[in-house]
């Protein structure tokens, strides 16, 4: 209710009309006879979208728990690999990482020739595979050092504890550890998962159709510039809306302390 | 030195990359020197557009606020490559309207300032919130005693909120500064010829990719680290007055 009551204000009345002035005058003005053509093919890169996010994210993820367990506790000959990785990739842009991985490796595969004989190699020949790779990684890289610090917020007393009453190592970090690294990385999380979708449209430079590409190709057929970068910029907001509503009601559900002193 | 690279097996990837013409370390030298501009101007200018922006947002009215508020919300949702090419066409569109209207031919709007304009306004999004994060956390006794002593504001912005906010805000701008360098990686979509671009002509005219690339990311990786080392003594040295955090906490 307070939310709804503080968009009544006089000021943010007048904002909201403009707003809505500037949609209409969108609408009427500008051209969007081309949308019924490209829809299809709109609503197949917004599917592509989502799921390259959704896939490298849960696999980034997974990937960042030993990256970040690594640096946080991990003996010196798996902590100084994981810090290499993680200095590495967030050192350097992510379009050249793409660019390396499809260019570099795709060059390289056709020259082995059971590498062309594989039942993968169908795949190894499309893009896509690349774009996840990439994307993947560059998610496990920052995320491994987002999980570095969880794991090394979570106290001491509480490890002990678990240790104390005989749990087993593996059941400690299943228990204990990994959730509350969890709870605690869960709002740098949200952040860094809408920095991923906008790390998408870069695998559209490596020819997979997603909707960024779907909105180049509408460009060059039609010479339209505005009305589909408007309407992706749109689409990419509200996207990204979702994402931060699902990271706030997932922290809401997860019951949490807040850390006192 | 050549017997060396001969047993390793990278000769072929050091003439590739010598300086000379037949090699393209000189393309690869111009790109850098062309990113480490935009990065430095785009930086510039986002902590100019930050500051204002800050200031707007901390002692501005409330329809500033709110319009403030409404752009580094959209700067920071929206993917920089989309940003870049609304705002490419938005900005030599207005360039040439204006020329236009003044008389003049249209004009061609140069890679470097081009990039600038563009990553300026997305960086100053985040600028913004780093600067009013730390110019949030000066003590404000600080500032109200600038101000019983009759200061004027700008001699409080230059003597006392910036020095007083310099070690709060040098790690996020740490931060920032490495953003723009990798986003100038993004200008290659819109044909600028940054090291990336550069670097991608250069292996698909050799098809030596991995030399190059690997070459290139050498190279931001230089950038980075060697920024860290600066970054980290600025910020030693925003912070000579105050007492260290490490004692007592933990």
């Amino acid at each position: 209710m307070s939310d709804l009551r503080a968009l009544l204000i006089p000021r943010r009345l007048f904002l909201m009309a403009l707003f809505a002035g500037f949609v209409i005058w969108c609408a009427l003005s500008l051209r969007w006879d081309w949308l019924p053509q490209y829809l299809p093919l709109a609503l197949e890169g917004l599917w592509r979208t989502i799921w390259i996010l959704v896939v490298t994210v849960v696999l980034g993820f997974a990937l960042a728990v030993p990256l970040g367990l690594a640096q946080a506790a991990g003996p010196w000959y798996l902590a100084a690999p994981a810090r290499v990785f993680c200095t590495v990739i967030r050192g350097t842009p992510l379009l050249l990482q793409i660019w390396l991985l499809y260019y570099g490796l795709g060059s390289l595969f056709p020259q082995y020739p059971w590498i062309r004989g594989s039942e993968l190699w169908p795949y190894l020949r499309q893009a896509w595979p690349y774009a996840v790779l990439a994307l993947t990684l560059s998610y496990a890289g920052y995320e491994g050092e987002v999980m570095r610090g969880g794991f090394a917020s979570v106290q001491k007393g509480q490890l002990e504890a678990a240790r104390a009453f005989g749990m087993p190592r593996f059941t400690i970090f299943r228990r204990i550890w990994l959730p509350q690294a969890i709870r605690n990385v869960l709002p740098t999380l949200g952040g860094e998962t809408i920095l991923q979708l906008k790390a998408t449209p870069l695998v559209a430079t490596i020819t997979v159709i997603e909707i960024y590409a779907v909105s180049s190709r509408v460009r060059a057929d039609t010479f339209i510039v505005y009305e589909p970068l408007l309407l992706l910029a749109l689409v990419y907001m509200i996207i990204a809306g979702l994402i931060a509503l699902m990271f706030r009601w997932v922290e809401n559900r997860v019951p949490s302390r807040r850390r006192e002193g | 030195m050549e017997a060396l690279l001969d047993t390793l097996g990278l000769a072929e990837a050091a003439s590739l990359l010598s300086l000379e013409p037949p090699g393209w370390g000189a393309n690869l030298l111009r790109g850098l020197v062309n990113s480490l501009q935009i990065a430095l101007g785009a930086f510039g200018f986002g902590l100019l557009i930050g500051l204002g922006g800050a200031y707007g947002k901390l002692y501005g009215g409330p329809l500033l606020r709110d319009l403030l508020a409404i752009y580094t919300t959209v700067i920071r949702a929206v993917p920089e490559l989309v940003l870049i090419l609304i705002l490419y066409y938005v900005g030599s569109d207005l360039i040439n309207q204006a020329a236009t209207a003044m008389g003049y031919d249209r004009v061609e709007i140069s890679g470097v300032v081009a990039g600038i304009w563009v990553l300026g306004v997305v960086q100053g999004a985040y600028a913004t919130e780093v600067l009013r994060g730390a110019i949030q956390a000066i003590p404000p006794g600080q500032l109200e005693a600038a101000r019983a002593f009759g200061m004027p504001p700008l001699m409080t912005l230059r003597r006392v909120t910036i020095p007083a906010m310099m070690g709060f805000a040098t790690p996020g701008l740490a931060n920032l500064w490495l953003i723009a360098t990798k986003d100038t990686a993004l200008l290659a979509i819109v044909g600028f010829s940054e090291l990336t671009l550069e670097t991608r002509q250069a292996a698909g005219s050799t098809r030596a990719y991995f030399t190059f690339f690997l070459a290139a990311g050498g190279l931001y990786l230089l950038i980075t680290l060697f920024s860290g080392v600066i970054f980290s003594r600025i910020e030693k040295w925003a912070r000579r007055g105050q007492p260290s955090l490490r004692e007592g906490g933990r």
